[in-house]
Formats: C-alpha cells, sequence, structure tokens
C-alpha cells in the first residue's frame, strides 16, 4: 500500500509534469484563464491519463515494438474523444470555454509521455497510480497557475470578487501574461530546488 | 471567396492569433529547438510543409469521408492517425531520396507528429470553415491557405525566438532562470508586442 502511495505522490512533486518535467504546456497556457477552466482541464486530462495507462500496461505484451506508438496514439485518442462527448453532453458551457484544446489532449506530451516510459513497462496496478499522481499533480498546477492569472488579471477567483476596489491588471489574462506566469513560477521552483540542494 | 478573406485569414493566422504566441500550439519545440537558428529555421519549414499537406488531407477526409458517413465524433482519432502515418510516410521518403536533406529534416519529422501545431491547424480548419455540417464555399482554399499561414506564423515566432536567444549566450544571466523560465519570459514580451497586431480590421 505505502509504494502504491509513493507511486501516488511521485507525479504531484518530485515529478511534476509541468514545473519539474516541463511537458504538456500548451493547454497549460492557453486554458488558464480562471481557476473553473484549469479545473475542467486538469479532471479531463487525468481521465485521459488515467484510461490510457490502464489500457496501455495491460496490452504492453501484445503490441509489438516497433508499432507502439501509434497504437500508443490510437489508445489515447479514443480516451479523448470519449472525453469530448460527454463534456459536449453535460457541460457545453466548459467545452466552449476550453474550445480546441480538448481534442489537443491527444498530443500533450504528458500522456504520450506516461505512456512511452511508464505503463509500457510497469504492471497494470502501478500505472494506474502513476496515471493518477502525474493527472492529479497536472491539474494542482493548472490550479496554481490559473489562480494567479485570474486573481491579478481580473481581480476574481472562481469568479467571485476577493478584494473590494482592486484594480486588477489585465495583461496577465492575455496570453503574455501566462507566458510571463509559467516563467517565473519555473524560475522560483529552481530557485527552492537549488535552496534545498 | 474574395482577396479580403485571404488577407483576413493571413494577418490574423501570422500576427494576432501567431500559433505560438497566442494560441500556444508548438510551445514544446518552440521552447526545445530555438537555441540556434540554423535548426529552428529546418524546424520552422518542416512544421510549414506538414501543416500545409495536414490542411489539405484532413479537408478531404472531412469533407469525402467523415461528413457523409456521419461521422464526425471520429474527428481526432482519424486526423491524428492520418497525421501520424503522413510524417511517417515522409520521412521515409525523404530518407530515400536524398540523404542530406534527410540529415537537415529528418530528426524533426518525427517531433512533428506529436506537435500541437498540426493536430491544431486541422481542428481550427473544420471549426471556423464548415457550418452545420457542410463546407462553407471556398472551404478548401481557405484550409489551405490557413496551414500555409499558421505554418508562416510558426516561422516568424521561431526565428525571432532563435534571433534572442543566440544574443543571450553572451550575456549573464542568474542562475535560475537560465534556459527555460527566460525562454518563457522573452516570449511574453514578444507575445506583448504581437498583441499590437489586435484590433487589425478589413
Amino acid at each position: 500500500m505505502k509504494k502504491f502511495f509513493s507511486e501516488f505522490l511521485r507525479g504531484i512533486i518530485k515529478e511534476n509534469p509541468t514545473f519539474v518535467l516541463v511537458l504538456g504546456l500548451c493547454p497549460t497556457l492557453a486554458v488558464s484563464v480562471s481557476v473553473i477552466n484549469g479545473i475542467g482541464m486538469g479532471i479531463a486530462a487525468t481521465f485521459v491519463l488515467l484510461g490510457s495507462n490502464i489500457i496501455i500496461a495491460m496490452l504492453k505484451n501484445i503490441i509489438p515494438d516497433r508499432v507502439r506508438i501509434p497504437c500508443y496514439i490510437v489508445v489515447i485518442a479514443t480516451f479523448v474523444t470519449i472525453n469530448e462527448m460527454v463534456m459536449k453532453a453535460y457541460s457545453p458551457a466548459l467545452n466552449r470555454a476550453l474550445g480546441i484544446y480538448v481534442p489537443l489532449i491527444v498530443v500533450n506530451c504528458i500522456v504520450l509521455g506516461r505512456a512511452e516510459a511508464y505503463a509500457s513497462k510497469n504492471s497494470v496496478v502501478n500505472s494506474l497510480f502513476d496515471g493518477l499522481g502525474m493527472g492529479v499533480g497536472f491539474t494542482l498546477a493548472l490550479i496554481l497557475i490559473s489562480a494567479i492569472r485570474e486573481f491579478l488579471g481580473a481581480g476574481k477567483l472562481l469568479g467571485h470578487t476577493v478584494i473590494k476596489g482592486f484594480q486588477p491588471a489585465f495583461v496577465l489574462g492575455m496570453p503574455s501574461g501566462a507566458l510571463l506566469v509559467i516563467g517565473l513560477l519555473l524560475g522560483f521552483f529552481n530557485v527552492l530546488k537549488s535552496k534545498k540542494e | 471567396m474574395n482577396a479580403t478573406q485571404f488577407l483576413t485569414i493571413f494577418i490574423s493566422a501570422v500576427f494576432i492569433y501567431n500559433v505560438i504566441l497566442s494560441r500556444f500550439l508548438g510551445l514544446c519545440s518552440f521552447v526545445a529547438i530555438s537555441k540556434e537558428t540554423k535548426p529552428a529555421l529546418a524546424m520552422s519549414l518542416s512544421v510549414m510543409f506538414v501543416t500545409t499537406m495536414a490542411s489539405i488531407i484532413t479537408w478531404f477526409i472531412y469533407r469525402f469521408l467523415l461528413i457523409p458517413f456521419g461521422l464526425t465524433y471520429l474527428r481526432t482519432i482519424s486526423f491524428i492517425l492520418v497525421i501520424a502515418t503522413f510524417v511517417q510516410f515522409v520521412e521515409m521518403v525523404i530518407r530515400k531520396i536524398s540523404p542530406p536533406m534527410y540529415r537537415f529534416f529528418g530528426i524533426y519529422l518525427p517531433l512533428i507528429t506529436v506537435n500541437c501545431a498540426v493536430l491544431g491547424v486541422a481542428v481550427l480548419n473544420v471549426d471556423m470553415f464548415f457550418m452545420n455540417g457542410k463546407a462553407i464555399p471556398g472551404s478548401f482554399y481557405y484550409s489551405l491557405f490557413q496551414g500555409i499561414c499558421v505554418g508562416l506564423g510558426y516561422t516568424l515566432a521561431m526565428l525571432l525566438m532563435s534571433g534572442i536567444r543566440e544574443r543571450l549566450d553572451l550575456c549573464n544571466v542568474p542562475e535560475a532562470v537560465k534556459d527555460f523560465p527566460l525562454a518563457f519570459i522573452i516570449a511574453s514580451i514578444m507575445s506583448l508586442s504581437f498583441l499590437g497586431f489586435n484590433g487589425f480590421k478589413f
């Protein structure tokens, strides 16, 4: 049990997909305008990661080595399509807000990266916890970035005004603000890492 | 179908909604390969070629396969499979025909398979140039042109970025922001200047 827990925790801190592995940044930056969008994208990506990790870990002995990448892509694309349909049916507003970034989860490097680096070598249960940990790590990173951007860029958190009379800097809600926030955060985590060592 | 339409597509794909600086597609390759100008140019040209071809191929698939058979929900799977197969095919052809060209472009081609910019263009074309399950007049030419323009936008951002980063090698930057963080901060400033194109109208 302890081992599974460490598999799960690894994705959240030590190998956080966004801040440590620097993978899958396209959706991270594009949808992090508001916390709600960030959470939606995080859950969608977690679902795809979990599903594809489990299926690929099950099929790892059947898939021939030479055509493994196309096989992984088909598995991932299937889960992305399921995700798209569910989102369209139950949460059309979120689907509109995330736009083309929902089908683009298919080319998110985190998903393919975990399939190639982890699920194709480990057991089903381990892969399940790895996918879950990576997904939660990705979601937390998204929440952090989108909270900074929504608070400073629009003066709100989850759509509610936090401080009355706070003058927001709109640039943080724009694309350039996303790049600035991620750049500064990566620098900040580098400082933390070097302090620790 | 008229010239203004094409001009609008050009300005919005290259400048206003630049594929990297505004839509954030293909960021991984943008940060990883923009350290020197020559590889950056090679990568950009390969991306431009693939986005153009992908626009053409996915348009035909969507128009003549997915719509008539009511399979539009298979869009993501079919597009990514076709793009991956196409890129693999191009890689094999180039390796056979011209080894020098393979050394220049070949190593970047596998990376393009999972480049969001390529799938992004295909999905954008479908979103923009198909209305209620029907192709709008001239949609094929619009798709083709948008494919080229997105490639151009990618090239522009890559060239600017690699030029800046080549010079930054000579500067003394703080240890903590070296490489990735600094690249993002530069990209942020570039994106801010591209914001100036917002509001261009015809």
